[in-house]
Parts: C-alpha cells; sequence; structure tokens
C-alpha cells in the first residue's frame, strides 16, 4: 500500500521536453513493477511562456484505488521527491498562474529529497533555497542547466542521469534495474545507461536540517471572495507611478505633470501580487559610470523593470526583471550592461544604491561577477539573445531591407 | 529520441498498452476508426486532440483529410457537409469555441448527420479560464445530439468507438458529443488499453448513408425551406429517432464488451457502491475521481453512502436512474455547471435528475450542489461536507436549502 509523488521544476518551454521524457519514464519504471501511474503537467503553467517556471508530475501507486486519491488535481498535495533541473530556480518559483511565489521545496515531504541539477556546492544552493519546518535532503547532480526543450532536445543525458539519481533516492519508486529496463525500452542504450548507472552510484546527498536556509519569506497574497469583488469583471488599475524609490521630494509629489526641482526621478508601480521574476535565469549587471543616460534600456525593456533614478541614470529593479536580456542587447556602450547567471546572486537589492554608497567597492562586485560570467559563457544555454546575437541580427536586416537611411 | 512507447504486454495480437491523456485517447480513435475527414481549429483544451491527430497524420500512422478550418463554425460546417456525402468524421472544440459554431451545431441534428465531436469541457469566458465546466457542452442538450461525459482516459477512447457505432446506425443518425474534463482529462496522461485493428475493424461497420447519401448517382436536396408546414414533423422524427437510441445503446454496447472485454453493467450510468446506500452522490465526468475516494472512505467510517456516475446525458436514462436511486433516502447531485434563474436555482443535472424522480411514488431528497466551476479543484472533504448535508436533511425530514455552492470564497 504506497503510493509516490515526484515532481520536476523547470523551465517553461525550453525544458518541456526534458520534463515530460523524466516523468512518463517514472510511470514506465514503475510499470515494470507491477504499478500504475499518471503523468501530467500543472495545467495552470499552460500554454508555457519561455522560461516561466512550471512543474510535471508523475505519481505512482500500487492500485488503482490509491492512485485515485491523487487525481483530478493540479497540483499533487506534496512529493516524496522534488527534481529542480535549473538550480536558479532555487530561489523559488512563480507559475504565471496566480500562486504566488512557491519554494522550490514546498511541496517537498519530511525526509524527502530535491534533486538540483547544478556546478554549485550544496551549501551556495541552501543559501537561496527556503527553509522547511522539516529535514529533506538535497542531492546535486553536477550538470550545467539542459537545454532540452519544446524545439530543440539536446541529448546531454540530463534525462538518464536525473533517472538514475531517483532510483539512488527513492529505491520504494523503481528500482535501478527497472528504471534501466524502462530507458532500453525507450531506445536508449549504451552510454545513457551508462550515464544513469554512474550517476546513480556517485550521487552525494547531503541532510538538510529544519530551519536551514534562506528566511526569505516568500511573497503571497488573499485571493478575494465573491462578496467583496467588484461586480462587472471590473480590475482596477493600479496608481501611477512615483519618483524613485517613494520619491525624494516627498508626498504630492506628481512625477507625471510636475518637474519640482528638476527631479525627474520615476519608478512605475508594479503588481504586488505578480511579480514573475523567477522567470529569471540571469540578470543584467550596470555600469553607471559608462551609462550615457540614451533611455534605450528603458524603452526596450519589455517589463518595463528600469527605475529612473533621480540623476538620470537607469536601475534595473529587480523585483521586476524576467532576464529577457534585450537591455544588454541594446546597450550602445560596450560593457555596459552585462548578463550575469543567477545563481551568482543572493538579493534582489538595487545595484544603483550599492553603486551610489560604495562605487569601488561596486566596481569590484561587478568585475567579479563578468569574470565569472565571461568564463561560464561557454554553457550559456539562456536568454533570447546571447552576446552578438543582436549585432548579427541586425546586419542580417539591414542587408536586407537596403541600409537608405 | 524514440517514440515513448510502453512494451507489448504478452500476445502480439493483443491490445497494447500507452500512457496517454484523454485527447491522446480519442486521436487514436480516430486513427483505429479510420474516420474520412477531421476538420480542426485551436481553442484549449480541446486543441490537444488536433494536435495528437496531426502528429499520427504526419509520422504516416494515420490518413485523413485533415482540414484546419479559419474558424469553429467552419470546422462544424464542413464536417456536416463531409457527413452528407458520407465521410466518418470527427471535430470538437472548447467552450466560446463551440458556442460559435452554434449554427452549424444546430442543424447538423436537424439534418440527421451522424457527426462525432469531442468537447474538452471548459469554463465560458469572460471571465477568460481554462478549466472545466459542463455548460458549454450542456448547450446542446435540447438539440438532438447525443452527449456523453466521459470519466476516464480509456473511457475516452472507447466511448468515441461507441458513438460512430451508434450515430452512424441507420435507426439513429444523429450526432453524438463526448465530453471531456479540461485539464483532468484533456492534459493528464493514464494508462490506456489500445485496441488492435482487428476488434475495431469487427466492432465498427462501414458507415452508409444509404438513400440519404448526397452524391450524383443519387439526386437529393436535403433542407429546404419548410415553415410552419412540415418542420413539427420533422421534430418528431428526430425526437423518435433520439427514442430509439437507447436501444441502439445497449445492443452497440453489448457487443464492445463482447468485443473488448471491458464495459461496466449499464452504459449509461455507472453506479458505485449504491447497492445499500442510503445517501446517493450524483455528477458527471473526472468528479468521479474525488467522489469515489470519498465515498471509499467514509464507508469505512460506517456511513452509507453510494455514487452515481451519469455518461449519457442525452439520451437521459430516466428508467435507470429512477431504478437506482428509488433505493435510498436522499440524493445529492453535483453539478460543475450552473443555470441561472432555474428552478431552485440549481445545476442542470439535478433538475434532470429530480425531474427523473418525480414519478416515483416514494421519492427520495433530492439536493442541489454546485461546485468544481472554471476548473476549481473538488477535494474529498467537499464531498464529505456536502455528504453530511444530505446527511442533514434526512435527519430532519426535508430539504432546507435546495441549492449550495461549494468551495466558493465568500
Amino acid at each position: 500500500m504506497s503510493t509516490v509523488a515526484v515532481e520536476v521544476v523547470y523551465r517553461g518551454i525550453f525544458q518541456k521536453t526534458l520534463a515530460r521524457n523524466i516523468v512518463r519514464t517514472i510511470v514506465f519504471a514503475a510499470r515494470k513493477e507491477g504499478k500504475i501511474g499518471t503523468a501530467f503537467g500543472r495545467y495552470g503553467d499552460s500554454p508555457e511562456r519561455n522560461g516561466i517556471p512550471a512543474k510535471q508530475f508523475a505519481i505512482v501507486s500500487d492500485s488503482p484505488e490509491e492512485l485515485e486519491e491523487n487525481l483530478a488535481v493540479y497540483e499533487a498535495r506534496e512529493v516524496d521527491v522534488t527534481i529542480n533541473v535549473d538550480d536558479t530556480m532555487c530561489k523559488g518559483v512563480e507559475s504565471w498562474a496566480w500562486y504566488g511565489l512557491q519554494p522550490i521545496n514546498a511541496l517537498t515531504k519530511p525526509g524527502g529529497t530535491l534533486i538540483v541539477t547544478s556546478r554549485q556546492t550544496a551549501d551556495a544552493l541552501i543559501e537561496d533555497i527556503h527553509q522547511k519546518d522539516s529535514a529533506y535532503n538535497l542531492a546535486i547532480v553536477p550538470a550545467s542547466t539542459s537545454f532540452s526543450g519544446l524545439w530543440v532536445y539536446k541529448d546531454d543525458h540530463t534525462d538518464v542521469r536525473i533517472l538514475g539519481a531517483l532510483a539512488r533516492v527513492c529505491p520504494e519508486l523503481v528500482s535501478l534495474d527497472s528504471m534501466l529496463a524502462a530507458l532500453e525500452d525507450q531506445g536508449w542504450g549504451g552510454l545513457k545507461l551508462t550515464s544513469a548507472r554512474n550517476t546513480h552510484d556517485r550521487l552525494a546527498t547531503r541532510p538538510v536540517e529544519p530551519g536551514e536556509g534562506s528566511e526569505d519569506e516568500p511573497f503571497s497574497f488573499d485571493l478575494p471572495g465573491w462578496k467583496s469583488m467588484e461586480e462587472g469583471l471590473v480590475i482596477r488599475g493600479v496608481e501611477g507611478g512615483a519618483g524613485f524609490r517613494g520619491s525624494s521630494l516627498g508626498e504630492g509629489y506628481d512625477p507625471i505633470n510636475s518637474n519640482a526641482a528638476g527631479d525627474t526621478s520615476y519608478q512605475p508601480t508594479r503588481s504586488a501580487v505578480f511579480k514573475k521574476f523567477s522567470t529569471r535565469s540571469m540578470r543584467p549587471v550596470i555600469n553607471f559610470d559608462t551609462c550615457i543616460k540614451c533611455t534605450l534600456c528603458w524603452l526596450q525593456c519589455p517589463d518595463t523593470c528600469f527605475d529612473v533614478t533621480p540623476d538620470g541614470l537607469y536601475d534595473a529593479n529587480m523585483e521586476a526583471c524576467c532576464g529577457c536580456a534585450v537591455c544588454e542587447a541594446v546597450c550602445p556602450v560596450p560593457d555596459c550592461i552585462t548578463m550575469v547567471n543567477e545563481a551568482e546572486f543572493n538579493d534582489n537589492n538595487s545595484q544603483w544604491e550599492h553603486w551610489t554608497k560604495d562605487k569601488d567597492g561596486y566596481h569590484k562586485w561587478m568585475a567579479d561577477l563578468i569574470q565569472v560570467q565571461k568564463e561560464k559563457d561557454a554553457t550559456r544555454s539562456h536568454g533570447y539573445h546571447s552576446p552578438g546575437t543582436y549585432e548579427a541580427e541586425s546586419e542580417a536586416e539591414v542587408a536586407l531591407t537596403g541600409d537608405d537611411d | 529520441m524514440a517514440t515513448q512507447t510502453l512494451p507489448q504486454t504478452g500476445r502480439p495480437d493483443s491490445e497494447r498498452e500507452e500512457l496517454i491523456s484523454g485527447s491522446e485517447a480519442i486521436a487514436i480513435a480516430c486513427s483505429l476508426a479510420d474516420v474520412d475527414v477531421i476538420t480542426a481549429y485551436p481553442i484549449r483544451p480541446y486543441d490537444t486532440v488536433m494536435q495528437y491527430v496531426s502528429k499520427l497524420k504526419a509520422d504516416g500512422a494515420f490518413d485523413c483529410d485533415f482540414i484546419v478550418a479559419e474558424s469553429e463554425h467552419s470546422q462544424f460546417e464542413i464536417v456536416k457537409h463531409a457527413s452528407a456525402v458520407g465521410a466518418r468524421t470527427f471535430c470538437g472544440s472548447s467552450g466560446v469555441g463551440w458556442f460559435y459554431a452554434f449554427e452549424a451545431i444546430t442543424v447538423t441534428a436537424g439534418l440527421r448527420l451522424p457527426v462525432v465531436a469531442m468537447v474538452g469541457n471548459r469554463a465560458l469566458d469572460d471571465p477568460g479560464a481554462f478549466g472545466v465546466e459542463h455548460n458549454d457542452a450542456m448547450a446542446v442538450r435540447d438539440l438532438g445530439w447525443m452527449l456523453y461525459w466521459v470519466g476516464t482516459a480509456q473511457e475516452a477512447l472507447d466511448t468515441a468507438l461507441l458513438a460512430w457505432r451508434v450515430a452512424e446506425d441507420p435507426r439513429v443518425f444523429l450526432p453524438a458529443a463526448i465530453s471531456c474534463d479540461g485539464s483532468f482529462l484533456t492534459h493528464s496522461q493514464a494508462i490506456v488499453n489500445v485496441p488492435t485493428q482487428e476488434q475495431v475493424d469487427q466492432f465498427l461497420p462501414q458507415y452508409d448513408r444509404g438513400r440519404l447519401l448526397l452524391h450524383p448517382d443519387n439526386p437529393i436536396t436535403v433542407a429546404p425551406q419548410v415553415n410552419e408546414d412540415w418542420l413539427m414533423e420533422i421534430r418528431r422524427q428526430t425526437d423518435d429517432a433520439m427514442r430509439r437510441t437507447s436501444d441502439v445503446i445497449r445492443e452497440a454496447y453489448d457487443e464492445f464488451k463482447q468485443v473488448f472485454g471491458r464495459g461496466d453493467d449499464s452504459p449509461f450510468i455507472e453506479e458505485y457502491m449504491t447497492d445499500d446506500a442510503d445517501i446517493v452522490l450524483v455528477g458527471m465526468g473526472t468528479l468521479a475521481m474525488p467522489v469515489r475516494v470519498a465515498v471509499r472512505r467514509m464507508r469505512e467510517q460506517g456511513k452509507k453512502v453510494g455514487f452515481l456516475r451519469v455518461k449519457f446525458f442525452r439520451p437521459f436514462a430516466t428508467e435507470e436512474i429512477q431504478e437506482a436511486l428509488s433505493r435510498c433516502k436522499a440524493v445529492g447531485v453535483i453539478d460543475r455547471d450552473y443555470s441561472y434563474g432555474s428552478p431552485s436555482y440549481g445545476g442542470v443535472l439535478f433538475n434532470e435528475v429530480r425531474s427523473a424522480l418525480y414519478d416515483l411514488d416514494d421519492r427520495p431528497l433530492v439536493q442541489s450542489f454546485v461546485a468544481g466551476l472554471g476548473g476549481r479543484e473538488v477535494l474529498v472533504r467537499d464531498v464529505e461536507e456536502m455528504t453530511q448535508m444530505v446527511q442533514d436533511s434526512i435527519d430532519s425530514g426535508k430539504v432546507k436549502q435546495v441549492n449550495t455552492w461549494i468551495g466558493v470564497r465568500e
């Protein structure tokens, strides 16, 4: 009498097929042992958006009656194993549906396991992961983030390595033999079976104690009742924005209609209940000293994430940035904006405030990050543009349309 | 990468197991039934069927005319015409897409064309929501369409085969809609036994439209203007065809069970632990999943609770439902739909069930619950709460509040 549930947390579209292959293979492998199972994606994630955290589930039971307790739901109530195939999501995940920010281990059972593909150390990951009241285990499959999505399947063995690790941390789900047999059925032989077996044998697991991890409170919100909602399906617009971080000029300052004291700082009002920043797997790092205030990043950002500072600079607000890298692509100043892997950061603090308070410290911090990123660029797999893509595309467009202007 | 398929289980000529969603199951049924013309227009959650049909076709596993129309209206017009010239047809939609096709949907039944459609149940916009609600498919209930609510992916496949068999029977010639709950069926993969081509060929004869075939060798006119001097007789004909469906369904279902070796006692309803039940809950579609779990738990606590799942909503199995519910003290009907301003402000299924029970000499109490609208999960504790309310009605001898909304935030 048992049911085992597994979730795969992945980047929408970019890792969709990877997640699907993992959850389906779990059910196939369990079938080898006479169990019955279901595989499904969280319906609220659908249709998937690029990079937005999404989930798929595999639930396996000894009998149809036990399985039925887990059907007709959007998410498993709790899972024995959470699999996270992009370590930047250790900071928590927000679907584009209305779930708030879920810690990555929100559904992980007491004593369960969180498997992460990562090149980071366990301690570095735990710094990002929200603390829990109960103990669980963290297992790391050493790997860069796999790009095995809807359109392109990068066959880097992440699929079989995860499944090998799963058989190790959750033998009550399926044995390694059943898992390997299920892999073979799908035409995954030779090296892929070796990868699965090696990952199984070499997997390192670290217990995570109650209270260990990030103390950040994940944002959440209350949904209205039918008596408190406005009728007619009306949603009030948010109030207009104000000066930078609530205005340096005090209450009553109207940033749109007045230009008092030359302060043109401006910060748009953003939704308090839908932030989207967990979509980000990279973030812009800005060199405020070389910024020429051309406004292009501010104009082109699809998420209106730039706040205009009182000194006319543009501070990418990390509560709003989705990490698309458009700012980096449009910035005309070399190396003024550099996208850096999200795993390098532990907070959403303002870069401009950091720079204002301690320019030397900021420059050192920035230079270190850029250096780390340059070393990582070979493995970079996310973002719409990689460095140079925008220029290459622009040239191609100019060649197509002519350059009369 | 190789296609993910479960290994054959033993007999090579036997059914094969696949891990597929209800939508994939219906796409496979289309292929097994060798459907001639399939039309499509995307709307979630129905669109998963068109994805799988396109994949089967692209893989060379299925040959059909697959037409992606420019709207749902055209989509349903095309199959209507194709059906008139003798083609086996399939199409489908969801929510407001289904509604956009309504002019074509109404005439399909009037012209006695056996189109089979899948409705991926979805809340009607606005407000936009992708989750399941049954009001979309229910809109055909008065039009001469057969209407079936599926409970599992396996049943989706089986019901599609049954639908062509019954719809294309010359005693019937009526369209059939197969309702599949959005998400819980259309997007959830379960283990399904896929029958062999030989089994399906044995069960499903060719569609033969006979003297009604629109063809140059058989010169006929279809659908003239008739006005008041013909119309009532035509309506009565359609009524008679619908009255004949019950026997045809029973006959086809018996044969289905022989050929495929599975099926319930009745094609119309599923009874779960109703034999000695004081309280019977009634519902359709995947509501059955949490309800059956709750019934098992309450039985463990010694409560005599059962569940009746209505499969065919049209034809409505009046006598079978009367028989099943006449034995209990009280009935709780759980609707995943609603009818504003209806009798007692109840759900649609509730009013149908209550009406069916009126002729009984010894009627059970009947109570209405509205739950799971827009795809909200119906939880086991919700079912237990509803059952308790029905028990309160039994204890006080009458239903004090006919309709209750479950799981709605005040």
